[in-house]
């Protein structure tokens, strides 16, 4: 079987290539890539071709921070939901994160993971294992068993390793395997309590504040771990203009950190929290308009490598309750493109930027060989994307399970219009 | 000159004008508590229901004795009592309440913002009577009540002093709103470890020493300092935080002479009041306790009266 | 609209005086008597019958003012409530004779509602009701004991004191004028 994408515009950055090309697909790896007239006349008379034409096609999009809730949290998401709802989103891979239930902190529950996605996933999942058991911070887990497994990092993504000597173990044990750490940064003790960001509108809301530092002093530790450990540190969920300041700097002294945001932290601040809407609750939390502009400066300067959703879909009855019971977290993953697309749409960055920031990035920081390019034999992961197609998101709209997103009502321009995995085409 | 009101859940939404409407009402049905019967027959027939998830005596007991004066079917719900111990949810406790048909429900809940969520839900009116560190409206609008019949003059203008813990304060949040509005000038006092992140967005000064922060003050308003914070994270002592923050009798000389003493209720005597200021003649903490029953009369008669949408 | 004016500064001035000879008639002085005006609308009639009585006899009868709207029986019904005014009496009624007055009698429920309020007080000895006006269409067994005038009316004209200046005293009578067409 194969295919032929025809008439779209390619952008696939580590290749430098900006351009229309027609691209051929055979046995699910690319076979072709041709300029417009150069493609051979002779063709396979089976081969489906699409017309692409005012579409731009990507290398697959990769989220590498998404919370697929499998297994334990059924309720809120599967394996088979939330990957249908990352292809919607335009991703044809998703690294998903070990707080499930029981947690992903041995090679068999990392098993049980890939075996299921084998079956229910529509686009590539790619498990992060737990740092410490049970991500209690207290033992380190299996790691070379677990990356035997199918691990591709190790993070305690939403709950921190409080205790330094135990990170530092952490990221010494993962060097050993070479497993990148992703890090949730967040001081437990300055958090405590806190549903929002600490400021004059918590104050206001008479909600408890969570304070920048509670992100910032975490980040500056690990960065300095990794300096001590030389391992390969990824910061998750940036927000705030502190802790890129750190990281910022610490990147240019030659540290091996990586970091990524979400873009809630580049679209919304805690002044946007009105009538204690839940679905603004989410951790870190909203920061301020000065902690945006911040975030929008370290994704034009690179100081950011990745935007991620940080997808953590939740139950209706979890979000509907006072916002001081209600769950953290924003079901992010199918707005994640026209969110990064308003970059695109407001100068910030260019096309090639998004690309690089969604696809080429996480590729080389989990180090998945052969994603995040086009080229002729790599595996054909591609993101076929409407940049002008206009829309108002309704919650009818979700594929996620969790309809629990902040973006419900607003307009939103630009939007994957189809997605191929190994050149299978995924119906969204 | 009326009033629309379908929920009370905190003071954002009053404009000057209808706060003094409702201050104009509430000393309309002062004069039934002076009555050898004690009770109109005006909301006959109509059931408030009290649900309180956090103790109070005080505030409870208010409403309670406001709804039967009206003759008002009156109930309440402690949380010790109720479903919230089996792990129901406040939507449930409303759907189930809401099944018998209230006309008020009033609110303590230690959440801010669950008045705010239970009115977004509820069929009958919703009255805050207390939301985490957000609001407590009843308060604010007797304590505003209290200074009026105090100061004839008007309120504007006048220098009012919060000292206490004001972060976990609703009662700070609801009279710094309040007063505000109606021009009173608003300072606030405490450790700067009970001072909450841009409080001074909220239009209030902040001071750390009693001296500057009652100097000319007409009114001061003393907060409970809750007992079970010592030496934990926000003051090391009771010693200590009643030397440096307390109203007494050498501390109430910066103020005006003829300072006004208000205090919410309960107090801790000899902590952030001396016994000798709170019982003595500057103090309208009683005078708060009355009003704030004609107060709630008020807005019960307010929002439970009417024609059922 | 039109405007009829029925009684004008003087024949009010008259007719007051002619209520307070009846009151002092009937209850043959004023031992025990207490008026009691229906706020806002008797506030001010209530005054004039207390200055003509004392002019008469010379004593200063005790005078209260009291709000029904708790009493009434149309709470439940409009959007927003109505305003609620002061109440004060600052004499016992027990035993007393009370005369409550109010300047329009109407359907009768404003006066169902000023006697259980006036029962809730204390018990009188008797309540008499003296109004300026009796414009009729009673809707509950209730008559004046002292009327000013009876004034027949229709039922969507309204019947307004202006009683704010004693020399403009006025009483109107306000009625729609149904329009031909145009």
């Amino acid at each position: 079987m194969s295919l032929i994408i025809r008439g779209a515009h390619v952008v696939s950055p580590k290749e430098k290539i900006d351009k229309p090309l027609e691209l051929h697909i055979r046995s699910g790896r690319i076979a072709g890539l041709y300029d417009k007239g150069k493609a051979p006349a002779k063709i396979d008379p089976d081969a489906k071709v699409i017309d692409a034409g005012g579409l731009v096609l990507t290398p697959g999009l990769i989220d590498m921070h998404v919370h697929l809730r499998e297994p334990g949290f059924e309720y809120k998401e599967t394996i088979a939901t939330g990957t249908k709802a990352a292809a919607s989103g335009g991703f044809t891979s998703v690294a998903c994160m070990a707080n499930t239930f029981p947690v992903n902190d041995s090679a068999s529950v990392t098993r049980y993971i890939t075996g299921k996605a084998e079956k229910e996933a529509c686009v590539n999942v790619f498990p992060v294992g737990a740092m410490t058991m049970g991500l209690k911070g207290e033992r380190l887990c299996e790691y070379g068993d677990m990356r035997d497994a199918g691990c591709v990092a190790v993070s305690d993504d939403g709950r921190p390793v409080m205790d330094a000597a135990m990170m530092r173990r952490v990221m010494e044990y993962a060097k050993t395997f070479d497993l990148l750490c992703i890090s949730h940064c967040e001081d437990e003790a300055l958090a405590h309590g806190g549903q929002m960001n600490e400021g004059a509108k918590s104050t206001v809301l008479g909600l408890t504040g969570i304070p920048c530092a509670a992100e910032e002093v975490m980040v500056a530790r690990d960065v300095l771990l990794a300096e001590l450990t030389k391992c390969r540190l990824h910061i998750a969920h940036v927000s705030t203009k502190g802790a890129l300041r750190i990281i910022k700097n610490a990147k240019k002294r030659g540290v091996n950190v990586t970091c990524e945001t979400a873009p809630h932290y580049f679209m919304l601040t805690d002044d946007d929290i009105t009538d204690y809407n839940t679905n603004y609750k989410v951790n870190p939390p909203l920061r301020s308009k000065e902690d945006k502009k911040a975030v929008i400066a370290g994704i034009k300067d690179g100081t950011i490598d990745v935007i991620a959703s940080d997808h953590a879909p939740h139950h209706d009855d979890e979000k509907r309750a006072p916002f001081m019971y209600a769950a953290f977290g924003i079901s992010g993953i199918q707005t994640v493109l026209p969110l990064t697309l308003s970059l695109v749409q407001s100068g910030v960055i260019s096309m090639s930027d998004l690309v690089m920031k969604l696809s080429c990035q996480p590729a080389g920081i989990l180090g998945l060989a052969g994603k995040g390019v086009i080229k002729v034999g790599a595996c054909a992961d591609l993101t076929l994307i409407d940049t002008k197609k206009a829309f108002t998101l309704q919650t009818g709209d979700i594929v996620s399970k969790g309809k629990n997103s902040p973006f419900i009502g607003r307009e939103l321009k630009g939007c994957a219009q189809a997605v191929f995995v190994s050149g299978k085409r995924i119906s969204i | 000159m009326g009033i629309e009101l379908k929920h009370l859940l905190d003071v954002d939404t009053l404009s000057k004008e209808d706060i003094f409407f409702i201050l104009d009402t509430a000393e309309s049905f002062k004069e039934i508590t002076s009555r050898d019967i004690k009770k109109v027959p005006t909301l006959r027939g109509k059931t408030v229901i009290n649900l309180f998830f956090e103790s109070s005596t005080r505030t409870r007991t208010s409403f309670e004795i406001a709804g039967k004066r009206l003759s008002a079917d009156t109930i309440n719900i402690s949380a010790t009592s109720s479903s919230v111990t089996k792990g129901e949810t406040l939507l449930d406790t409303l759907r189930n309440l809401e099944a018998m048909n209230p006309d008020v429900i009033v609110l303590r809940h230690p959440a801010s913002g669950a008045a705010h969520f239970l009115a977004k839900h509820a069929a009958c009116a919703v009255i805050n009577a207390g939301d985490g560190q957000h609001a407590h409206p009843t308060q604010a609008l007797l304590d505003l009540m209290t200074i009026r019949e105090r100061r004839k003059g008007g309120p504007a203008g006048l220098k009012l002093t919060i000292a206490g813990d004001i972060t976990r304060s609703r009662v700070a949040r609801s009279n710094i709103k309040l007063l505000n509005k109606v021009g009173i000038d608003v300072s606030v006092c405490a450790p700067a470890s009970m001072i909450p992140a841009g409080i001074e967005t909220m239009k209030v000064r902040v001071f750390h020493n009693m001296k500057d922060a009652l100097s000319g003050a007409d009114i001061v308003m003393m907060l409970r300092i809750q007992k079970e914070r010592a030496g934990k994270s926000l003051f090391p002592t009771l010693r200590e935080y009643s030397r440096y923050f307390s109203l007494n009798k050498e501390t109430i000389k910066y103020a005006k002479k003829d300072v006004i003493v208000m205090h919410p209720g309960p107090m801790n005597r000899g902590v952030e009041i001396s016994s000798q200021i709170a019982d003595g003649e500057l103090s309208v903490i009683l005078p708060q306790v009355a009003n704030g029953l004609a107060l709630r009369m008020a807005l019960l008669y307010l929002l439970a009266g009417g024609a059922k949408q | 609209m039109k405007e009829t004016v029925i009684l004008d500064a003087k024949s009010i001035q008259r007719v007051i005086s002619r209520m307070a000879h009846e009151i002092l008639e009937y209850n043959k002085g004023v031992d025990e008597l207490v008026l009691i005006g229906i706020t806002q609308g008797a506030n001010i009639l209530c005054e004039r019958l207390h200055d003509s009585i004392k002019k008469i006899e010379g004593v200063s009868l005790p005078t209260g003012i009291i709000d029904v709207t708790l009493y009434r029986d149309d709470i439940n019904s409009g959007n927003s409530q109505k305003t609620v005014h002061k109440t004060d009496i600052d004499f016992s009624l027990e035993g007393r004779n009370v005369i409550l007055i109010d300047d329009v009698l109407f359907t009768g429920r404003t006066i169902r509602a000023a006697m259980d309020a006036i029962m809730d007080f204390g018990r009188p000895r008797t309540i008499q009701l003296a109004v300026l006006i009796d414009r009729g269409h009673r809707e509950l067994p209730i008559r004046a004991d002292y009327v000013g005038r009876n004034l027949p009316t229709a039922r969507d004209e309204k019947v307004v004191l202006d009683m704010r200046d004693t020399s403009d005293d006025k009483v109107m009578i306000i009625s729609e004028i149904k329009s031909k067409g145009k």
